[in-house]
């Protein structure tokens, strides 16, 4: 739902006045809706000289019944092998184009040809004609090697595409995002669930965000309406918020959501589970048994778990003179201490299935810090760590572990800020909005998909490009 | 079917038509009716045919008023021809005049006749108009009233908002679009250029006045209301003169222009086709044969393919049955309708990426040489009333092929609905 500023900015009056004013006039987003396409519009592919990465991404788009077009020559017919007729792209000399005011949904480039700073311009070539093509909550996305598994000029080169999917992120505007998807070698067939992911409305406050996929084992056959079919999925602080969308949207995807919150909140957690079918089970996480009394009932009632949402967080904003030691340790224990125990105990007790999928909540205070939240920051940037102590030993296991840093999100939680910060928050994004709840619920069924075994040890943030702490 | 029956190679006699005019120019006046009555009786001085029992006689329109429902058997009872020669109605869009080919070509090789025509009529200028649905209905009431009183009480329902007309548009009812703004999506996607498309359109021009210089149509054309030549051709074409036109399709960075589209345009056309044994016997040319043809369609509503990408998938189809390649061809004759449609076409046939995977073939249909199409001229510069241009082209490519003392040609003709009418035509 459009807040109120950008329901004035959108008005008739709004949209005369906002311009002279100077005020931003920050575009709606699309949404993804059951049952429509992945990327509905005419998709742009384009490949630096050898990409290793075309094949995969025909098959991709192939299967996604998008809309491709590309330039005449290799890369076409490399689509052409796909089972793709794309459409034809040509630029004539003077950057002018037969294809006249067409206009793109997504940009799909990729950069895993580019081996050295020279080479680089092959962005310019791929992106100058088309920069003012891209329609609203358009997509761009660039595609290249994990620089660290690269050496000299090559390694140089790859880091350099950061630079460019974050400015494209904040030039292009009218609603579109901008992401890096870093594909490790041999990690070609993962890249479905991201390239879906990136492509559609699921990632519409997405942008600005770097990605790596890995070897992931085995690719199951998915289906993409219900990715998360036959899954048993636990999210912790379900019953409003975040979590009730995060309840939501695994639901929508088939899984079996069971939903926790703390004893107080059980009517408003039953409501919620009753809607989507899912079970409810009220704990305080921070209690002593908790971890083993919840995954013994999971294992109980459900054989074990398959996905589990550490979304359950606390603030308790104090200065840091003025922080008492309860105030400090209630939300160490809440929004760190939690994960590790109940994540512990599931290892522990071999609850998690076999590609199983554990995400945590981080937060954009837990990467840029933030005044007064010392201990939420402190505790956020502990999820961060979480994800990477844990990522080789999850991955051993055929499992994942990822967060989401949500940035400015439209909950009660954010309500409760005074309207000055409040405002900031939100218009100091490239998006110029707050995000909502099922923004972040969203990336979270991304991750979560059991297409997405190659996605391990990420942090991505849903801020709309937030300016803070990038 | 009897045992015995064998199919028939079937000839092309000759043709004629009326020069093509522009809408509302010198045929202002004319009717359908009036126009393919003049193109038939050009046809039946050239072949003799005055009282001759044919039969069958097989045309259309595209643009019909209804009170038109059996408008060629009404040409051929005005005619000079036997009051006995049976005639039929046909229309697919701009394939009509194919189709009818088609039709009575086919009625030929079975046996079932031994001489007919085929031809086509259209007019923009005199097209026609229906009244505004709601006064229909009403209108219809009236009509069923029983006594005056009643029908004054009908007629008093009548409102002034109820009176309306609807033109005939000329645009698909599916999608909205016209023909012209389906190609402009087809053009982009297929990269095609202005430049190209106002070559395409010169080469159109030039090699239509060409072809009046050396007398080519002398013996294709009868002149009507004044007009000896199409109206719409323009010697002097150039690319100059076309660059400085504005988009009319596809919006303000679009390719298409007035001068690379057809006009709306008026005039009407007719082919002799006869077996062999009839020509024969009644003393008649053979200018070509009618070998085969393919009529193809395409889903186009939700952009999964081009409206009038057909010809592309039909034009395989029928090489294949034969065994023929491009190469084996010495004439092209790819209907006009926009430059942009024939070089969307004959690109799909060049391009390994189309060929693999919408047609299955694993190497390209290939390119076709350039010299050998639309030699004559092709719609660009003579026009296009719908129906008129497949007997236009069918009478054109045998005489072509007779000049040249044999040879092999090949017919592609797009219509609305996502349909594509091809043929052979061989000497
Ligand atoms: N709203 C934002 O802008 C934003 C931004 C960054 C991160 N986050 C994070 O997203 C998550 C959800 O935030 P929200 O805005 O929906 O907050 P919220 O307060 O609306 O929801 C949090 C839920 O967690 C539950 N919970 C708290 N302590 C618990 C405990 N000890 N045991 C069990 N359940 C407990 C609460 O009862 C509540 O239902 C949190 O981790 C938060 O830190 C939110």
């Amino acid at each position: 739902m459009p807040d109120l500023y950008q329901q004035f900015t959108t008005s008739f009056v709004g949209r005369q006045l906002a311009p002279r004013l100077g005020l931003p006039q920050p575009p709606i987003l699309e949404r993804y809706r059951p049952g429509q396409r992945t990327v509905e519009g005419a998709v742009l592919v384009g490949a630096a000289p050898g990409g290793r990465l075309v094949p995969q991404l025909a098959k991709v788009l192939k299967d996604a019944e998008a809309e491709v077009w590309t330039a005449e020559g290799e890369l076409r017919e490399a689509a052409g092998e796909a089972g793709l007729s794309p459409k034809i792209f040509s630029v004539n000399g003077d950057g002018s184009s037969a294809a006249g005011d067409q206009r793109f949904k997504a940009l799909v480039f990729d950069a895993t040809g580019i081996s050295d700073a020279e080479s680089l311009k092959a962005l310019h070539a791929f992106f100058h004609p088309v920069a003012r093509k891209l329609r609203p909550s358009g997509r761009v996305i660039v595609l290249g090697t994990p620089p660290e598994d690269l050496d000299g000029a090559a390694r140089v080169a790859q880091r350099a595409l950061e630079g460019f999917v974050r400015s494209t992120g904040k030039e292009f505007g009218k609603g579109s995002t901008s992401n890096l998807v870093y594909v490790g070698q041999g990690a070609e067939d993962q890249i479905e669930s991201t390239l879906r992911f990136f492509l559609s409305p699921k990632s519409a406050f997405v942008s600005g965000q770097v990605t790596r996929i890995g070897k992931g084992g085995a690719v199951p056959a998915v289906d993409w309406e219900h990715p998360l079919k036959g899954k048993v999925a636990l999210v912790t602080g379900a019953s409003r918020g975040i979590g009730e969308a995060i309840a939501e949207t695994l639901a929508r995807d088939g899984a079996h959501v069971v939903g926790l919150d703390i004893e107080p909140l059980a009517d408003d957690l039953n409501r919620v589970m009753e809607r989507i079918g899912g079970s409810s089970l009220t704990f305080d996480v921070t209690e002593d048994d908790a971890p083993q009394k919840l995954v013994a009932q999971l294992k109980a009632e459900h054989g074990g778990v398959d996905v589990v949402v550490h979304n359950a967080g606390i603030t308790r904003d104090k200065r840091l003179a003025n922080m008492k030691p309860e105030t400090w340790d209630q939300v160490i224990a809440v929004n760190l201490i939690a994960p590790e125990r109940i994540t512990a105990e599931l290892l522990k007790q071999d609850a998690l299935h076999r590609g199983g999928r554990i995400v945590g909540v981080s937060s954009i205070a837990g990467i840029a810090g933030n005044n007064g939240q010392t201990n939420y920051a402190t505790s956020k940037a502990g999820v961060i760590g979480f994800v990477d102590a844990l990522e080789d030993e999850i991955a051993a296991a055929g499992a994942t572990i990822n967060a989401v840093a949500p940035g400015f999100i439209e909950t009660q939680m954010t309500a409760a800020i005074p309207i000055g910060i409040r405002e900031a928050g939100r218009r100091l994004s490239s998006l110029g909005q707050g995000g909502q709840p099922v923004d972040v619920a969203e990336t979270i069924a991304w991750f979560a998909s059991a297409g997405s075994g190659g996605v391990n040890g990420n942090v991505v943030r849903v801020c709309g490009q937030g300016l803070i702490g990038a | 079917m009897p045992e015995t029956q064998t199919v028939r190679r079937v000839a092309i006699v000759g043709g004629n038509r009326i020069p093509f005019a522009r809408s509302n120019g010198p045929y202002a006046q004319a009717s359908n009716s009036d126009m393919l009555a003049a193109a038939l009786d050009g046809l039946i001085d050239r072949f003799d045919l005055e009282g001759k029992k044919l039969g069958e006689v097989a045309a259309g329109a595209v643009l019909k008023h209804a009170r038109d429902f059996n408008m060629v058997r009404e040409v051929v009872l005005g005619s000079r021809l036997d009051k006995a020669t049976p005639a039929v109605d046909l229309q697919q869009a701009c394939g009509t005049g194919l189709q009818a080919t088609i039709y009575i070509a086919n009625k030929i090789a079975l046996g079932q006749i031994d001489v007919g025509i085929a031809g086509g009529v259209d007019t923009t200028s005199d097209a026609p108009i229906a009244i505004g649905e709601k006064l229909r209905k009403k209108l219809m009431a009236v009509n069923r009233a029983k006594g005056n009183g009643d029908r004054v009480k009908a007629l008093l329902q009548i409102r002034p908002g109820d009176i309306s007309i609807e033109a005939p548009k000329n645009g698909e009812p599916r999608t909205g679009l016209s023909m012209g703004e389906h190609q402009a999506i087809t053009a982009k996607e297929w990269g095609i250029t202005r430049e190209a498309q106002d070559e395409l359109t010169v080469a159109s021009h030039q090699h239509l006045a060409a072809a009046y210089d050396r007398g080519f149509f002398d013996d294709l054309i009868t002149p009507f209301e004044g007009l000896e030549r199409d109206q719409n051709l323009r010697p002097d074409s150039s690319l100059e003169k076309l660059a400085k036109l504005k988009p009319v399709f596809g919006g303000p960075d679009g390719t298409m222009t007035a001068g690379n589209s057809t006009p709306l345009s008026d005039g009407a056309s007719t082919v002799l086709l006869a077996s062999e044994e009839y020509a024969k016997a009644n003393g008649l040319p053979v200018l070509a044969y009618f070998t085969d043809a393919q009529t193809e369609a395409v889903g186009y509503v939700k952009g999964e393919e081009g409206l009038l990408m057909a010809p592309a998938y039909a034009v395989p189809k029928l090489l294949d049955r034969h065994g023929l390649t491009f190469d084996d061809f010495d004439l092209f004759e790819i209907h006009e309708a926009f430059a942009a449609q024939v070089l969307s076409t004959l690109k799909a046939w060049e391009d390994p990426t189309f060929n693999k995977v919408k047609l299955g073939r694993d190497t390209p249909l290939g390119p076709i040489d350039r010299s050998k199409l639309n030699v004559n001229g092709g719609s660009l510069a003579a026009a296009h009333p719908f129906a008129a241009t497949g007997g236009r082209i069918v009478a054109s490519l045998a005489k072509a092929l007779d000049e040249k003392g044999g040879g092999r040609g090949l017919i592609s003709i797009c219509a609305a609905g996502g349909i594509g009418v091809v043929a052979i035509v061989e000497r």
